[in-house]
């Protein structure tokens, strides 16, 4: 495997990348010069019509193509980057998962000293790589990202990696919409159900019961159906957008991207889910794939047969394939709406096979409502100084609640965790104060309201409890359906067996930072309005709230607490976020992490890079809708003048 | 006579109309706000809503017309609101039409207070009202809208409405709804009794073609009660009865 070669067939894979759209000639502008001298990209905006699904529809593609060119960088290497505007509105790119000064972070209004650029303009980006890996650009204007200005990144590392391959291929995933990104605000304002046609109706209900073993399952799953419509919410809503058309690399499933093996050799293929809204489960019947790389940095390599991967996650992997036939590898969204998928084949131009039935789609659970996410606050360990504003919070009146009905029907839970609960640590259970359990009255818990939830203070675990705190389940104390799901386990309804990767799986195999106590304790809830389509974090929306302020150099640990029924991937600029998992100094170095419905979970941030950051949810349409802030990383003498 | 209360009807749904051109662009200016630094990163949107669009035979009384429509335009805590409703009756002359301009804040997670005006172009004489209202979804996804008002004589009335949307398939709807009108003081001019005036309530099965547009078919009973009643007998009028409805529902 030499170098010449690798470097020729990893061309080859990441040209294939590109074809979608045929690039503008001579937009990429690759000059073969010394390190002294910064290599030029040239990124170039434009409308375009696109036709994806056979409908011509308005688009935007940068360099004429969608995805976007791949930036292929090496680490040490400083470089420019030109994107000119021919939009007719506001731009802006971000790199996203690149360490790099704030001003180039490409954030209007927030990174520092940028405001955009505006229609007609160009703007230069200069910036060292200081970073291997897999990453992606994208527009951090508007929802320009959904219309198709996203492409990849792929760093040459400076050191050899600590593992080998023989073919090299990004796979970018994204979905598609014939309809105007403006036009699905609009809808999911006016009516935040718009596009689930899986609601529970009368007809599901009657074939429920008629499924029901016995008596109780039905009044189960009668009792169910009243306490969701008593707190008017919808245990159906997992995605928030429909209609969509998932595509890899620019590809529809039709299409069929192929990516060519020969028997016996090791793929690389570089994931980055690229889409807007999607939550996707990937898997390769008859292949397992061994981790390698997660958000673009190496982790002790893990096998697996399965993973979920967030919107702006990154997961690289090998695939060794040893017959000749064709492998297909499937990416079915969260909520079961489709596929992303494509070909691992030792030729061209096949046809692709039949997509499988679509597995159950997950329904939420109470235990996914998060009721029991426990104190807030000063309780927690975390100052909390600001005030919801009206209208963000779920009110959390469980008055009319029935016990009994808290069991989900069986089989339907999103996060019923079949055993996987094994991530679960024991040991930090010594640490627990049962004496406070034992005033936990269950029979008081059926009413439980606000006044109740308070009485359950006593089972805080300090800050100190940290990732064991939130992998622990009340299930797990006895308090049965009461569990919290785990905030790590993804229940992607493999079969019994199957491995599935979990935050915990993944140790960072040259951890950045040594294990130290955090400074400061920050608590992030991620709240919102699903009926008005409001998101916020700590009950404000991004237009009202105040930036978040972090000291250089501090170990700040972001203590998310997730009060709504949605996944939110949190993705923090310019920092590595590092989710306590319990692997120690090896905890994983993530630059968006997923945090579940109705779970919490511990994030350390080593705030070691001055300057203006975004920090949002990477779901387009909650960002875009309010759930976002801005973190400022100050000199402590300047947070002390404040 | 007659031409001029079309007339006036068409006015006051022209009205309506112009606040549907409002809240179209909304759709562009979601859009627009990108062209703008983000820090003033509020999104404005719009909808429309005609969840009655109709026309009832009676089935022991007069056919009848009505529309009951309305329209949003705002942030999400700021809205202006526009409510328009109606009866046509005896080949087409409007009976009854009000328009209602209200500003709207949201007070929690499902609710919204609401306070305006509302001009009645009929019956006549017409009339100006204040209101204040609480618009929202009460426990069990009931959709509620309760409503005050002070006409411009210092007459107070109120007005109820709450509706549900049964699922019977994913496009399938079911929606029984109840309205009922009350009033402090009777005004003869308007036929207006005080206590209970009317209650009315139907039951419409609609199909959810697409979300913007919903054909259906249902049945109504209506009856004045009271001394509204009393009014309407005494003008040879009816008081009220059972219709079968076929309509539309729009939703954009």
């Amino acid at each position: 495997m030499t170098n010449s070669k690798l470097s020729r067939r990893r061309a080859l894979g990441l040209g294939a990348a590109a074809l979608a759209f045929p690039a503008v000639p001579g937009a990429l502008a690759q000059p073969a010069i010394g390190r002294a001298i910064p290599r030029e990209f040239n990124l170039t905006l434009s409308h375009v019509t696109a036709n994806i699904t056979g409908r011509r529809r308005p688009a935007m593609a940068i360099n004429g193509q969608i995805p976007g060119p791949v930036l292929h960088f090496r680490e040490g290497e400083e470089v420019v980057i030109n994107v000119t505007n021919r939009l007719r509105e506001h731009t802006s790119i971000h790199w996203h998962g690149l360490i790099l000064p704030s001003g180039q972070d490409g954030v209007p209004g927030i990174s520092d000293g940028f405001q955009g650029i505006d229609a007609g303009g160009t703007h230069q980006y200069r910036f060292p790589l200081v970073q291997a890996g897999t990453y992606w650009y994208h527009s951090h204007s508007g929802l320009q990202e959904q219309s198709g200005i996203y492409g990849s990144i792929v760093i040459d590392p400076a050191t050899p990696e600590p593992f080998g391959y023989d073919r090299d291929y990004i796979i970018q995933l994204s979905d598609w919409t014939d309809e105007t990104p403006s036009h699905i605000i609009a809808n999911l304002k006016r009516d935040p159900g718009y596009y689930n046609y899986n609601k529970r109706t009368l007809a599901s209900l009657i074939s429920e019961l008629r499924r029901a073993p016995d008596g109780a399952t039905r009044s189960t799953i009668v009792s169910d159906r009243i306490m969701w419509g008593d707190m008017r919410m919808d245990p159906t809503d997992i995605e928030d957008v429909g209609g969509y058309t998932y595509l890899v690399n620019g590809h529809t499933p039709a299409q069929n991207f192929t990516s060519l093996f020969r028997p016996g050799e090791t793929v690389r293929l570089r994931f980055i889910n690229s889409g807007a809204m999607t939550h996707f489960d990937v898997r390769i019947p008859g292949l397992e794939m061994t981790v390698v790389q997660a958000h673009g940095n190496n982790v002790r390599p893990v096998t697996v047969d399965e993973f979920r991967i967030a919107p702006a996650e990154t997961f690289d992997v090998l695939v060794r394939p040893r017959d000749g036939r064709q492998y297909q590898v499937l990416a079915e969204t969260m909520g079961r709406q489709g596929f992303a998928q494509f070909s691992l084949a030792t030729q061209e131009g096949l046809p692709a096979l039949p997509l499988p039935p679509h597995r159950p789609r997950p329904v939420l659970t109470m235990a996914d409502m998060g009721m029991n996410y426990g104190p807030s606050g000063l309780d927690r360990g975390t100052p909390m100084p600001e005030v919801d504003a009206p209208g963000h919070v779920a009110p959390m009146d469980m008055g009319g609640m029935d016990h009994s009905a808290m069991k989900a029907p069986a089989g339907s839970s999103q996060d019923m965790q079949h055993g996987s609960t094994g991530g679960m640590n024991h040991g930090s259970m010594a640490g627990m104060d049962h004496s406070a359990m034992a005033g936990m009255d269950h029979s008081s818990m059926a009413g439980m309201n606000h006044g109740a939830m308070g009485g359950m203070a006593g089972m805080n675990h300090g800050p100190a409890g940290g990732a064991a705190a939130g992998g622990m389940d009340h299930a797990a104390m006895g308090h049965g359906s009461m569990a919290m799901p785990d905030p790590l386990v993804n229940n992607v309804g493999a079969p019994p067996g199957a491995r599935v990767l979990s935050y915990r799986d993944l140790r960072a195999a040259k951890p950045l930072y040594p294990v130290r106590e955090p400074t400061r304790i920050i608590e992030i809830r991620l709240t919102g309005n699903m009926e008005r389509y409001i998101w916020s974090i700590n009950g404000n929306s991004f237009s009202k709230a105040q930036p978040i302020q972090l000291h250089l150099g501090e170990r700040a640990r972001f203590r998310f607490v997730n009060e709504t029924m949605m996944n939110h991937p949190m993705h923090l600029h310019g920092v590595w976020m590092m989710p306590q998992v319990g692997n120690g100094a090896e905890n994983p170095l993530l630059h968006t992490v997923n945090i579940k419905p109705g779970t919490r979970l511990d994030v350390d941030i080593e705030a070691d890079a001055p300057g203006g950051w975004a920090f949002h949810c990477h779901m387009l349409y909650h960002m875009e809708t309010g759930m976002m802030r801005k973190v400022e990383i100050v000199a402590p003498r300047t947070a002390a003048a404040r | 006579m007659k031409t001029r209360s079309i007339l006036t009807a068409a006015a006051s749904l022209a009205l309506l109309a112009l606040g549907a051109l409002q809240a179209a662009p909304a759709h562009a200016q979601a859009m627009h706000h990108s062209t703008e630094p983000p820090f003033s990163h509020e999104i404005l949107t719009g909808a429309v809503l005609f969840e009655k669009l109709e026309y009832g035979w009676g089935l022991d009384g007069p056919n009848v017309g009505r529309w009951d429509g309305q329209a949003w335009y705002g942030s999400d805590v700021n809205r202006v609101w526009l409510k328009t409703e109606g009866e046509t009756a005896r080949n087409g002359r409007v009976e009854s039409a009000e328009i209602q301009l209200l500003y709207s804040r949201l007070l929690s997670y499902y609710w919204d207070f609401q306070a305006g005006v509302r001009y009645d172009i009929r019956p006549q004489p017409d009339r100006f009202y204040g209101v204040i209202g609480l618009q929202g979804l009460a426990p069990g996804m009931f959709e509620v809208d309760v409503q005050g008002f002070v006409s411009e004589r210092g007459d107070l009335s109120a007005r109820a409405e709450v509706s549900y949307d049964a699922y019977i398939t994913q496009r399938l709807v079911l929606q029984p709804n109840v309205e009922v009108n009350f009033a402090l003081q009777k005004v003869p001019e308007l036929d207006i009794g005080s206590g209970i005036n009317d209650v009315e309530a139907g039951l419409r099965l609609r199909y959810e073609v697409t979300r913007e547009i919903s054909p259906y078919i249902g049945v109504s009973y209506e009856r004045k009660l009271g001394d509204t009643a009393r009014y309407a007998r005494n003008e040879g009028e009816d008081v009220g009865g059972w219709a079968f409805l076929t309509g539309i529902r729009l939703f954009f």
